[in-house]
């Protein structure tokens, strides 16, 4: 079955069409949808398969990054989204939209129906927005998204995008096994809160983490800013080698493999 | 009621620390030793506890933080504690979020004597006296825009807590129409031009900027029409005819060019360009609209246009900054039925950020200046908020430095726009207002900010620059508008036209739409505003934010309002396009304005500009040669104008929309490159490639050659990274000083002469172009003397190219060991201007300049491009970089630093023009038209035989490890590094910022 993914849009979501763009590549059906759209039941979301909430700046980031619009979705729409995660659906959240699903408490989403948030995306420790390529190192979980994949290279791009969790929390999900992807260093061991490998200081170098279902992933990193070889950041070093060996170019970016684990769940 | 929500963080703060490390920075570390910050939201509304509750719930974040409505959760022990908030009527982005939270939450609406507004508490603790703690405010807040209450700990435990305010605007006066009688001697009318029309209370309402021969013509007119005109007919003509609007300058004639130097020059040039190319010509729209367009391909239009918004930056430098780069995203969206933002670009001209010597726009050391470092940080987080909330992509940029920049900074921010070629199978950049049409205001409502800004931006920077000309952005209420734009209401068809609210505001949109009708009347009273009490002109002029005027036929005006209002944006019909010939405007059944269009837009008298030009007599300097270069080279690779400036581009967001191909810093060493390429459609592989090029220390010599570098450093940029000459156009963006002054008119004409030699021998076509004639900056120094710092004549051309195949496009980091490092173009000896002699003069505190600048030989020049265009398409270049500021000898450690790869190099080889005996200036000369790049050495024959007819030298190779080695022109060693130093050394000069 080819899943119908909705991408919302609206209040500053600004990730949208890349978002969309990677979810087709990866051979699903994408509609960019605006939240009001749903809210006045112009959309209905009950009509999809995957839901992409997408990086941006929904509403400039004010009283919180992913705030406003989290009460915006608590305030119209609670019902609808619940019921759509309890569906055999996929959620994705990336950036700005992990920002929202750990406002809605749908990640972790361990105490069931409890809708409180209980991990936080702070301010990095830098005190500043950080565009900059992290490797990741992906963890053993029951996360579709991340299935088959060891390491991930893809850029960050975000000010608030430090991973708190109390401590009785942080515990419950390290053992819930629900951290999907760490920060770690080029030769792979993880970044151990090391900057600029870990870019905000995240606790446990958190990127990523996943519902106890593992058909929610929230992450900070952008998988979709990364479809195309010639988005990685020294692709034209790596041409150089490629074409003295004689080998073809790649034409896909690593991130590719989260959306195309999306569509291949639906089989 | 009015309720005080606090918030505070219940895990350590990262915001009080970075703040506690500034401060420590301002030199109070011993003092100060612990800082902690409570958010405020005063809430000026009736709400029960109940209700306040969920407020508190839905404001904080209950992981991270604590609320309280009734303590100020301040910390156990401290000392002082400063709250700063915003001014009556400043835009308050955060509280406008809070209140649309809230009224969602309650789906309820706030009243309009009802509102929230945000401030912050800085408690403080140490042994801090009130100077201090004074200082301290002044840093954290600009009172330009914010207002500071300072208490000890002790008044606010006797007070229990900070004072209640609410900063609601109250305008007492009941505004009308007035009218302004100009039967006045010139000596009152020149009066009335430079300090504005007369108030009832006898003070003077700021500068109409209008010259005695302009108001003489208004006299005539209004004496022909028999009646006095109204203060809004005054204010309107004022924007309209200012030079920031008109560009009289430019226009004007000069000397011999009669038809000015604008028509003669710059799109003399454009055309002459378009004719030579015939069918290959790519223009589509250029000169005429908000933006520049050229062809992509068959499908897609790419428009581009750069701003300056340097006055503005100058007092309040986050706002300026802010407002420039969401404004100039305007100009996209206005561009024919709308063209999609898609890259952010920027170019910043600072004083020294060490220059810490204060300036005084008054007397006895009053209103000072922000310092150079203080507005560098501002503007670069201004357009950091601006390009990152509203995601556009800011992969291309440059910082240069100067002295004489830090009494008005350069602040250059330009935005590419991507339409498509047919909207309903019309031209999509083809756009025209009909009679009948409904004239809808979109996007924010209007209050005193910004008022006067066009005519303050057309005069020198003094103590009289009225305050209310600063603004803030708020990107987000731009974003709604614009996505709802260019992504729905465009390709519905329910538009006409449409066009930005920029400088004049409403009166110079609705002006220029009512050209394309014929006409317009408008209806102030429905124009929505932030704040009662603004008077009829004041609405008219203001240059609030976030606004667009759009003509919408009637049979569509509900289904575009519909659109609107789902999308979450406030749109009003204030008037109609008509067919008068004549701008009417009404306010409480008045008229306020009823002028005839001929004259609005046409009556101003000609101006006759005269100059004069000679060119300064400098020396060639005189110093011996350095015999070993070693340090002299890593002290240039830390020079401001040279030195990493990655702390920039990382905080900007270069990838989204995902189109990055060439990112602005390249290799494993992330070097700060000149040029970025993009990928705007991402189901093709077209990509469109940007740079700029800027020598402003040129002028001191000659503005001619300063001109001519310009274009060449920005098409020489688009080669290097495989662009071509073919599909290639020019952004003319002069930011001059003092431009009534004969002289300065003189080396403006002779720049204006370069950019049309150059371009048409270039075939690279202006498409669109600003000009900012009054970069000066009178007032005091610090012994209260007169001071005068005029920035030097400065032209910024931008580049636009496009390629056909991403893949093809090559970076500036040396790729492999064993690679052939080749120099392509001879050198010459031109170091006059150049950044070794600023270097130089630094060291040794006496000026150098000398006499020979660099001069473009554009024939060569573009020969050696296209062959170079040729060799990258067959993939014959592994890494290239044009030569710029520093000549050869920091094009390769910037290659070096950024493929972390060593070089041993041999200049004896170099091809060399003229005599230069000195390998100093070998290495330093900024000649124009050459190149770095490194090349497979297996390709080496292919290469060679390719430039058979260019000069060339192959100077060395990169090799496996870390050496960094220069043989001079004579063979001796004169560069003994490795790329580990030559990295430090670029890195230093900003490291921790």
């Amino acid at each position: 079955m080819k899943p119908n993914a909705i991408i919302l849009t609206g209040y500053g979501i600004n990730c949208e069409e890349e978002t969309a763009f990677a979810f087709k590549q990866a051979g699903a059906k994408a509609d960019v949808v605006h939240i009001n759209d749903l809210i006045d039941g112009t959309k209905r979301l009950l009509d999809y398969q995957i839901l992409a909430i997408p990086g941006g700046f929904s509403y400039g980031d004010d009283t919180g990054s992913g705030n406003a619009l989290a009460n915006r979705i608590k305030n119209n729409l609670k019902e609808y989204l619940y019921k759509f995660i309890e569906k055999d659906t996929l959620t994705i959240g990336i950036c700005n939209g992990c920002q929202v699903l750990a406002n809605l408490g749908i990640v972790p989403g361990i105490d069931e129906g409890s809708h409180e948030p209980q991990v936080a995306f702070t301010h990095n420790t830098s005190a500043r927005y950080e565009d900059r390529w992290v490797r990741l190192k992906v963890e053993k979980t029951n996360s579709v998204f991340t299935k088959g994949i060891d390491f991930l290279f893809i850029p960050v791009a975000h000010g608030e995008g430090c991973f708190y969790a109390p401590d009785n929390m942080i515990n419950r999900i390290i053992e819930n096994r629900q951290i999907a992807l760490k920060y770690a260093k080029p030769d792979g061991s993880l970044a151990k809160g090391e900057f600029p490998h870990n870019p905000n200081g995240a606790l446990h170098d958190v990127a990523g983490i996943t519902d106890p279902t593992g058909r929610v992933l929230a992450l900070m990193p952008h998988p979709e800013r990364h479809i195309f070889f010639t988005q990685h950041p020294t692709w034209t070093w790596l041409k150089e080698k490629y074409l003295r060996e004689n080998r073809s170019l790649p034409e896909q970016g690593e991130g590719l493999k989260v959306f195309e684990n999306a569509v291949k769940w639906f089989g | 009621m009015t309720y005080r929500l606090h918030i505070k963080s219940i895990i350590p703060d990262t915001r009080a620390e970075v703040r506690l490390k500034h401060l420590c920075a301002l030199g109070l570390k011993k003092e100060i030793k612990k800082i902690s910050l409570v958010d405020v939201y005063t809430i000026d509304k009736n709400f029960s506890d109940q209700d306040l509750e969920k407020i508190g719930a839905a404001l904080s974040n209950p992981v991270t933080q604590k609320t309280s409505f009734k303590e100020s959760l301040a910390p156990q022990e401290f000392s002082w504690a400063i709250e700063i908030g915003f001014l009556p009527g400043v835009t308050d982005n955060v509280a406008h979020t809070a209140k649309e939270s809230v009224e969602d939450l309650f789906k309820l609406k706030f009243e309009s004597n009802e509102d929230i507004y945000t401030s912050q508490i800085t408690f403080i603790t140490g042994e801090l006296t009130e100077k201090n703690v004074k200082d301290i405010s002044e840093d954290l807040a600009n009172p330009l825009i914010q207002r500071i209450n300072i208490k000890s700990s002790k008044d606010f435990l006797n007070d229990k807590g900070m004072d209640v305010v609410v900063p609601k605007v109250t305008l007492s006066e009941k505004p009308g129409v007035d009218s302004v009688d100009l039967n006045i001697s010139d000596t009152e009318l020149e009066q009335l031009g430079q300090e504005g029309i007369l108030n009832k209370d006898g003070s003077r309402r700021g500068p109409l900027a209008l010259s005695l021969d302009y108001l003489k013509a208004i006299q005539g007119y209004f004496k022909e029409k028999k009646r006095v005109p109204t203060d809004a007919e005054l204010e309107t003509l004022a924007q309209t005819w200012s030079e920031h609007c008109k560009h009289t300058i430019f226009a004007s004639s000069l000397d011999d060019i009669t038809d000015g130097i604008y028509k003669r020059y710059i799109k003399g040039a454009t055309e002459r360009i378009r004719k030579e190319k015939g069918d290959k010509d790519f223009c589509v729209s250029v000169f005429k609209d908000n933006s520049g367009g050229i062809v992509f391909d068959d499908d897609w239009i790419v428009t581009d246009k750069a701003e300056t918004h340097n006055s503005p930056s100058a007092l309040d430098p986050y706002g300026g900054a802010i407002t420039g780069i969401v404004g100039v995203n305007r100009d996209t969206v206005g561009f024919g039925k709308g063209a999609k933002p898609i890259i952010n670009k920027y170019g910043y001209c600072f004083g020294e950020p060490d220059d810490t010597d204060p300036l005084y726009r008054g007397k006895d050391r009053t209103n000072k200046m922000l310092s150079a470092k203080r507005i560098m940080e501002g503007v670069i987080e201004g357009v950091k908020d601006g390009g990152n909330q509203s995601g556009i992509p800011t992969p291309q940029g440059f910082c240069c430095f100067d002295k004489r920049f830090k009494g008005k900074p350069l602040v250059f921010v330009g935005t590419i726009g991507l339409i498509p070629q047919q909207i309903h199978k019309e031209s999509s950049w083809v756009k025209k207002a009909r009679p009948g049409d409904h004239i809808v205001m979109l996007g924010g409502r209007v209050g005193k900010d910004g008022i006067h800004g066009a005519t303050f931006s057309s005069e020198a920077l003094t103590h009289g620059s009225p305050v209310s000309a600063v603004q803030i952005g708020d990107p987000i209420t731009q974003k709604k508008f614009s996505d709802a734009i260019v992504k729905e209401a465009r390709d519905q068809n329910l538009y006409n036209s449409i066009t930005d609210n920029g400088a004049g505001g409403l009166s110079s949109s609705i002006g220029e739409m009512a050209r394309e009708a014929g006409g317009c009347l408008v209806y102030l009273d429905k124009v929505p505003l932030k704040y009662p009490g603004l008077a009829p002109w004041e609405i008219w002029i203001s240059e609030s934010q976030e606004r667009m005027t759009v003509s919408v036929p009637s049979d569509k005006l509900e289904a575009f309002q519909a659109l609107m209002e789902r999308r979450g944006v406030e749109s009003t019909v204030i008037g109609e396009f008509t067919e008068s010939r004549k701008c009417e405007v009404m306010y409480q059944e008045k008229m306020a304005i009823d002028l005839d269009l001929d004259f609005l837009h046409d009556g101003l008298p000609e101006k006759v500009l005269v100059s004069t030009y000679h060119k300064e007599k400098t020396r060639e300097p005189d110093f011996p040669c350095p015999l070993d270069q070693t340090d002299v080279f890593k002290g240039m690779l830390s020079r401001y104008n040279i030195c990493d400036h990655s702390f920039i581009s990382y905080q900007y967001d270069y990838e989204v929309q995902s189109g990055s191909v060439l990112k602005p810093l390249q290799g494993k060493g992330r070097v700060f490159s000149p040029t970025s390429v993009t990928k705007p459609v991402l189901t093709s592989n077209k990509g469109v490639v940007l740079s700029q090029g800027i020598n402003p220390s040129y002028s001191d010599v000659d503005t001619y050659h300063m001109a001519a570098s310009a274009i060449d450093t920005a098409i020489r940029n688009i080669i290097a990274a495989g662009g071509t000459l073919d599909h290639l156009a020019l952004l003319d963006n002069f930011c001059w000083c003092d431009a009534t002054d004969a002289f300065r008119l003189g080396q403006l004409k002779e720049a204006a002469k370069a950019c049309y030699d150059y371009a048409v021998k270039f075939g690279a076509p202006f498409i669109s172009g600003k000009d900012s004639m009054f970069n000066d900056f009178k007032g005091f120094d610090k012994e209260s003397r007169p001071i005068k710092i005029s920035v030097p004549p400065t032209l910024l051309v931008s580049s636009i190219g496009v390629v056909d195949d991403v893949t093809k496009v090559v970076s500036l980091d040396a790729k492999m060991s064993g690679d052939l490092v080749y120099v392509l173009g001879e050198t010459k000896n031109e170091l006059s201007g150049s950044e070794y002699f600023s270097y130089v003069s630094d060291q040794s505190g006496q000026k150098q300049l000398g006499q020979a600048v660099p001069q473009v030989d554009a024939d060569k020049a573009k020969s050696l491009y296209q062959t170079l265009t040729a060799a990258i398409k067959e993939q014959l270049v592994a890494s290239s970089l044009g030569v710029g500021i520093g000549g050869v000898g920091v094009s390769l450690a910037k290659m070096a630093i950024a493929g972390q790869l060593g070089m041993n190099l041999d200049f004896s080889s170099l091809k060399i023009a003229g005599d230069v005996t000195r390998d100093d200036f070998v290495l330093f000369s900024e000649t124009q038209s050459r190149f770095v790049v490194t090349v497979n050495s297996r390709q080496r024959e292919r290469f060679e035989e390719i430039f058979k007819d260019h000069a060339f030298s192959c100077i060395g190779v990169v090799l496996r490890d870390d050496r960094f080695v220069i043989k001079g022109i004579n063979g001796q060693r004169v560069v003994n590094s490795t790329v580990k130093d030559l990295t430090e050394a670029y890195r230093k000069t900003f490291k921790g910022w």
